[in-house]
């Protein structure tokens, strides 16, 4: 898991797409596509947005909510709470290599 | 040449007719019996005789995967243009109509998205 989050923080676009989360959490994926092109002028399509999503929710970082026939996105931090904790609280370190 | 005619798909005819006119403010048009189904559009108040928007029934099988695809990912395939997109998000959303997208400024417009309980999001739109 810990190398998935890496793997997704590493992308600008993904780190956008956090971005993005924390300032409204809860979106669509046209939402989320609209807020990209216009605040960044990341002009991906909505499949490649949609991939991004899929690796951020691989990771943890994003989790999908379906809510009837809407799906919403929302952030969640704490797979950044095992990083931080590793070298900032190494007491309290995950067990990782 | 100018747009005379967009249609919306629309699950119930009825339920549809009374949505666009006493919750969003639509004016009935033409309502004319076509067997089963009606022909049913509705005009802005403000343009009379300005586009009208068909409510067409929604039987067709490819209609229920298009609408089912978009309304997953919040994609809003019709828009409407208004003086202020939270004024009426505020009036709506006390109707209690369903909002998939807040007001949300984008550069020089302002959007938001809205269920219209016949199996379409639409989005509402204002220019600064």
């Amino acid at each position: 898991m810990t190398e998935d989050v890496f793997k997704a923080l590493a992308d600008p676009t993904r780190r956008r797409i956090l971005d993005e989360l924390v300032e409204r959490d809860g979106q669509t994926l046209f939402e989320l596509c609209a807020r990209l092109v216009t605040e960044h002028g990341i002009g991906l399509s909505r499949q490649a947005i949609s991939q991004h999503l899929a690796v951020l929710e691989a990771a943890g970082l994003v989790l999908p909510r379906r809510e009837g026939r809407y799906k919403f996105h929302d952030v969640n931090t704490e797979p950044l709470e095992h990083i931080v904790n590793r070298w900032l609280r190494p007491d309290a370190s995950e067990d990782t290599p | 040449m100018r747009i005379h005619l967009s249609s919306v798909f629309v699950d119930d005819q009825e339920k549809a007719v009374r949505f666009y006119t006493d919750v969003l403010g639509f004016v009935r048009k033409h309502d004319v019996p076509m067997g089963e189904d009606r022909w049913l559009t509705v005009v802005s108040p403000e343009d009379p005789e300005g586009t009208e928007l068909l409510l067409e029934p929604s039987g067709h099988p490819a209609v229920q995967p298009y609408q089912t695809a978009l309304v997953e990912d919040g994609i809003p395939a019709t828009s409407f243009a208004v003086d202020d997109v939270r004024a009426e998000f505020h009036r709506l959303r006390a109707l209690g109509v369903r909002f998939t997208q807040e007001p949300l400024e984008m550069g020089p417009v302002t959007t938001a998205v809205l269920d219209d309980t016949c199996g379409n999001l639409i989005q509402l739109v204002h220019s600064e």
